[in-house]
């Protein structure tokens, strides 16, 4: 146990980071029933801000700037790549999505040079150590399940209490009653796509204080992991993202933690399949049956 | 009505064999290592592999993003099988030369003779990978193809990423040379024997979508219900789809081991997926012609023509602080999403090569009758 | 009489708490051109689908030329729900899908009409004898079944012919106007060899003049293939005029069964349509 502990803590941290992305994945699949394979890009491109914008500002400028690139750079794709294809069929959607993700990493390619870009300064205070329970780990990994709880609760109330929020859950639950009864429905998505990214920025900040360079495909696998703490959650379904995120991340460290590093993804993955061939609503989801 | 289909066939023929032919003095004129031959060369090998994928994703409308994943056992497939006896204590030297003590190339030789054999063995190294890629889909085919189409491309991906682990894997070093990797297998001389060798499977996959079982994947493609009460067993079509496709994409995966040298598993990544899957959006979903000719250009463009966009000078312009490394796939990349956003239907839509001659032979029919 | 073509016995179809089909038993002979009617979302079309293998019905039994197609009894959540009758009467369990039934000989058409938009008319009827193949991949792949092919091909067209559609056999499907996309979807169940053809609402959408002339072709159809014909409609002259016999259902009921004759006057039909009572 005493040496499993370390992953345990590990585990925690990688989850809460999972889940900021995971939500973002969640809200856009709930209602333009979209796998974004570009907010894993997104995650990596608000490591990249930080990286560059923290070399030359301080944090206390540096950290905002990101969140706030990093929400219009969701608006911004959403408005581009999503929008002109609402009517379009979803594989197109699906297309554009794909096609968004491998521009998002050729450009980043082309002006870091390819290189990955080494996190010189970490940020303060986060990146510092401390012992838990005699293990020695950065203070980060206690930082971000409480952070990431808290935006949650944030985030949850947003959708049960303000007028955007309903309109959210009213266009997850159908999409065109919900246009129909007034909800606008453009702002609601620019909005998801905003909220979505903010918390992948955020996760984005914490995760790459446990690393020590951002590559332009740093983005691609927790990206797709938190894809499927989605589906294990629920897609669709907020506390279900943030519970298979934990989950994953958890599962993951322990497979690490017991020798088996090698398979750590290729143990999510599977997980993604067995989940989706034996309950593809997720823990949380609700079934919707198709009519005929 | 038939005798026009027979001339477009009939050029259409002929159109392909004038290819050939450009390839066959392309290979005499040119050395071995010439822009021109490697372009054709990996412009043969993205045809078959974005061709396969047309087939799944295109006419069969199952959208699947295992690609890399059956290109990768089908590369490894073959790299294995013909790597010579003699060189492999050289490749798996951190396994001992590894387990396989024999190499099909060599093995035909004895049969066939050296030159004869060794084209043989590597033949069969390829059907082999195919076959592999082909089992493969067939076992996680059954649980997978009953997904929704978002969750089967997710899955599909995932499929992908657990073969490369597994690949890697150290246990399986002495099969696999674990995470390093795999070289001196022979390839196959020339561009016209790329050209042939994929137009042979290309035109495989044509025979099989012009078939009956053509129809039933469009059937399926166009309205699943529909398909179903027609008596067309959407468990089976789908399986045989999704098999089919994975064959020739292990087949291709071969051909590109073939083409590059040297195959590791850490290359086969989802971005190769993408690749391939905006190649078949640009030439247009549910045309081959489209997949093909797209696939020579991209290769092409990347390759060849683009490459001033990355070294400072472009077309005579010189600009070393745009035109500096990266900024050609940059480039590339942004024509792909207007094409994706603006020109949903790609090059081709879903017309062939015979197509576009028919509707020429008809305007001329027509103008000639007015005139 | 000889044997039902079709026997649908004490057949209920339950989701969560609505009753779909509620205890249903009807016989269909040879021959014969029967009509279920009703008011809108009386539960023809489940009807249908449980018929065709689309639906598991949640109770009762069908029958196909004397052999069972579907066959279930509540099980899971509906153990709890089912709110019908004839509990406990069907043990066996026996689930078709759609294409095997097809393939035993039923064919249907579409409410909203289902067609291959991407395929051209001519293709969409050959892509109906699909099933009838004794081709396998290889052999259709590399056309050793050239024979087949082509006598597929002569007989796609003979249909088309049939309906009235040679004319068109090139166009898109899609293309077509929305009288002869019914008409297509007919010929391409036809397509499939039925022995009992399903039409699931054939003159919705149709005018009067349309109307009647689905009538007659309806009727040339049964006589020239040997068919059975079941079908749900709305347009009351083609109902009273094509049919032998009408089964009425509302809320998932039978209320009136008869030869046209007598429904035309049956108060509780009147009653269902103008919701008196």
């Amino acid at each position: 146990m005493q040496k499993l502990l370390p992953y345990i803590l590990n585990g925690i941290s990688a989850g809460g980071q999972y889940a900021l992305i995971s939500i973002g994945y969640t809200l856009v699949y709930g209602i333009l029933r979209l796998i974004n394979f570009a907010h894993g890009d997104v995650f990596m491109v608000a490591g990249l801000i930080l990286v560059y914008s923290s070399a030359t500002l301080p944090f206390y400028f540096s950290i905002p700037l990101v969140l706030v690139c990093t929400a219009v750079l969701g608006f911004v794709i959403e408005r581009a790549a999503y929008k002109p294809l609402r009517s379009a069929p979803r594989m197109s959607l699906m297309i554009s999505a794909i096609g968004v993700s491998y521009l998002i990493q050729n450009l980043a390619f082309y002006l870091t040079g390819g290189l990955p870009q080494p996190v010189t300064r970490p940020i303060p205070w986060v990146s510092g150590m401390v012992t838990v329970l005699g293990a020695s780990t950065k203070r980060v990994t206690l930082v971000t399940p409480v952070l990431t709880l808290a935006l949650v609760l944030v985030l949850l109330w947003l959708t049960r209490r303000t007028r955007i929020g309903i309109g959210m859950r009213a266009a997850s639950r159908d999409f065109e009653t919900a246009q129909l009864m007034g909800v606008k429905i453009n702002s609601v998505i620019s909005f998801t796509f905003v909220v979505g990214s903010f918390l992948a920025a955020v996760g984005s900040l914490l995760y790459f204080t446990n690393y020590p360079n951002v590559a332009i495909t740093s983005g691609a696998m927790p990206g797709l992991k938190a894809f499927v703490a989605a589906v294990f959650g629920g897609i669709g379904s907020i506390p279900g993202a943030v519970v298979g995120a934990f989950l994953i991340g958890l599962s993951e460290e322990i497979i690490k933690g017991l020798g088996y590093s090698t398979f750590s993804d290729a143990f999510t993955f599977a997980l993604l399949i067995v989940i989706l061939c034996v309950k593809p609503t997720g823990l949380f989801g609700e079934s919707a049956a198709d009519k005929v | 009505m038939k005798r026009p289909m027979r001339r477009e066939a009939v050029l259409t023929a002929a159109i392909l064999l004038l290819i050939l032919a450009a390839a066959v003095v392309l290979d005499a004129a040119l050395p071995r290592y010439h822009i021109v031959i490697k372009v054709i060369k990996k412009g043969a090998v993205y045809a078959l592999v974005a061709v396969s994928m047309n087939l799944l994703n295109g006419f069969t409308g199952l959208f699947s993003l295992g690609q890399a994943g059956f290109m990768l056992l089908g590369a490894y497939s073959y790299a294995i099988l013909c790597i010579p006896v003699a060189k492999r204590m050289g490749v798996y030297q951190y396994f001992q030369g590894g387990i396989m003590r024999f190499s099909l190339p060599e093995l035909c030789s004895g049969v066939f003779g050296e030159a004869a054999g060794t084209v043989v063995g590597m033949l069969l190294a390829l059907l082999a990978g195919g076959l592999l890629a082909g089992f493969v889909a067939y076992l996680i085919g059954l649980p997978v193809l009953r997904l929704r189409s978002d969750y089967l491309a997710i899955a599909t991906l995932g499929f992908a990423e657990i073969v490369r682990t597994f690949i890697q894997w150290n246990a399986l070093g002495p099969l696999t040379n674990g995470s390093n990797l795999l070289k001196s297998y022979p390839d196959l001389p020339g561009a016209a024997s790329y050209l042939l060798l994929i137009g042979v499977f290309i035109g495989v996959i044509v025979l099989i979508t012009s078939s009956t079982y053509g129809r039933a994947f469009k059937a399926i493609r166009d309205d699943e219900v529909a398909a179903e009460a027609m008596g067309i067993n959407l468990a089976h079509h789908k399986r045989l789809a999704f098999v089919i496709s994975s064959f020739f994409a292990g087949v291709g995966g071969g051909m590109l081991a073939m083409y590059m040298g040297t195959v590791q598993a850490l290359s086969f990544k989802s971005t190769m997926t993408y690749e391939i899957l905006l190649i078949v959006v640009i030439g247009g979903i549910g045309s081959i012609t489209g997949s093909v000719a797209t696939s020579f250009f991209y290769i092409a463009g990347l390759e060849w023509l683009l490459r001033g966009l990355d070294s400072g000078k472009f077309l005579g312009i010189k600009a070393p602080g745009v035109f500096k490394n990266g900024f050609r796939m940059a480039v590339v990349s942004t024509i792909i999403m207007v094409v994706v956003l603006f020109f949903r239907r790609g090059i081709m839509g879903d017309r062939e090569l015979t197509d576009l001659l028919r509707r020429k032979n008809r305007r001329r029919k027509e103008e000639s009758e007015h005139g | 009489m000889a044997e039902p073509v079709l026997h649908i016995e004490n057949l209920t179809m339950q989701f969560g708490g609505v009753m779909a089909v509620n205890d249903l038993s009807m016989d269909i002979y040879p021959g014969e051109i029967v009509a279920l009617i009703g008011p809108n979302g009386a539960g023809k079309t489940p009807a249908f689908n449980c018929v065709t293998g689309v639906y598991e019905p949640t109770n009762g039994k069908v029958e196909f030329l004397g052999a069972v197609i579907a066959e279930s009894h509540p099980r899971g959540r509906m153990k709890k729900l089912y709110a019908g009758e004839h509990r406990g009467l069907y043990t066996r369990r026996v689930v078709y899908p759609p294409d095997a039934i097809t393939k035993l000989g039923i064919a249907r058409t579409f409410q909203n009409i289902r067609l291959f938009k991407s395929m051209s008319v001519f293709e969409n009827v050959l892509t109906a004898m699909h099933l009838r193949r004794t081709s396998n991949l290889f052999t259709a792949a590399f056309r050793l079944n050239r024979r087949e092919e082509a006598a597929q091909r002569a007989r796609a067209l003979e249909l088309l012919q049939i309906v009235g559609l040679d004319e068109w056999k090139d166009e898109p499907a899609a293309a077509l106007p929305y009288g002869k996309q019914r008409r297509l979807e007919i010929a391409r169940a036809l397509a499939t060899e039925p022995r009992l053809l399903l039409l699931d609402e054939p003159a919705a959408g149709m005018n009067p003049q349309e109307t009647m002339e689905l009538t007659a072709f309806i009727r040339q159809i049964r006589a020239q293939f040997d068919l059975t014909v079941f079908l749900i409609e709305h347009h009351m002259n083609l109902v009273m005029d094509i049919s032998d016999r009408i089964y009425v259902i509302d809320f998932g009921r039978q209320i009136a069964a008869g030869v046209p004759a007598v429904i035309q006057n049956d108060p509780r039909v009147i009653d269902a349509y103008l919701g008196g009572g």
